[in-house]
């Protein structure tokens, strides 16, 4: 994970879109500037950044079931649960189960572990739309390989 | 068994907190409830999920967009439960 950039997904380790399901690695970093305010003498993975690690991570799962046609943008968290503390170093297992397809919108459940305990989960709701623009579309793309997602759902079938 | 407008009546008021009885079949969804594009996301879920369809979304709006139909035709309640009839219908065939 590279907090400040956003990055939270190390790499995919395992990703099956015909049965709507995915799961990441990801390991907190041991120092970054984020600790330095949350919190002061007692470093922890902020709840938002949680949730935004299990967005990421429902949203390469949407990216590769719709061949990165179409961006998921983040709408809607509903019951979201921070079951306990993630400390630097702490390396999760996150996984993402696409519960509804919509048209125009795409629902999956989230689920962080770690040490094989669970710290948190949420439902996650996306607007599923055409990417903006080129760039991004090209930034998910270099993204995405970084992450592994199989080459052969980079592109329309 | 609810009908289909009973249901959609039912969802709207809970997901968007609107009182019952301001629901009426010629209620416009947008322009009489004034349920916003997110709130329209929960109500969409939740009548996809109550009727195991995916309503069009995307293809109601471009067909809005391009001026071939008016917005009533999708969000005017009983023409809504009429299109959802429609896929349910589909499905079934």
């Amino acid at each position: 994970m590279r907090l400040e950039y956003f990055q939270m997904v190390d790499r995919i380790t395992a990703l099956d879109v015909t049965a709507g399901q995915i799961q990441v690695a990801a390991r907190v970093p041991d120092q970054s500037p984020v600790f330095e305010g949350h919190f002061p003498g007692h470093p922890i993975l902020p709840g938002v950044l949680m949730i935004e690690t299990m967005a990421q991570t429902g949203g390469w799962l949407v990216l590769a079931k719709l061949r990165f046609t179409r961006m998921p943008f983040l709408m809607q968290v509903e019951k979201a649960k921070m079951r306990s503390f993630v400390e630097p170093g702490a390396a999760l297992e996150v996984s993402a189960t696409l519960v509804h397809e919509g048209s125009g919108y795409a629902v999956i459940n989230g689920l962080t572990r770690s040490g094989g305990k669970k710290v948190s989960e949420a439902e996650i709701r996306y607007g599923v739309v055409p990417f903006p623009n080129d760039t991004l579309r090209a930034a998910m793309l270099e993204t995405a390989r970084r992450v592994a997602v199989p080459e052969e759902l980079l592109h329309a079938a | 068994m609810a009908s289909t407008y009973e249901t959609v009546a039912g969802i709207i008021a809970d997901t968007c907190d609107i009182e019952p009885e301001k629901i009426t079949p010629d209620s416009h969804a947008i322009n009489d409830l004034g349920i916003d594009s997110l709130d329209f996301l929960d109500v969409a879920f939740a009548i996809d999920k109550a009727f195991g369809i995916k309503m069009p979304l995307e293809q109601w709006t471009q067909e809005v967009n391009e001026g071939k139909v008016s917005t009533d035709e999708y969000f005017v309640l009983k023409n809504l439960c009429a299109n959802i009839d429609k896929l349910v219908a589909a499905k079934a065939a």
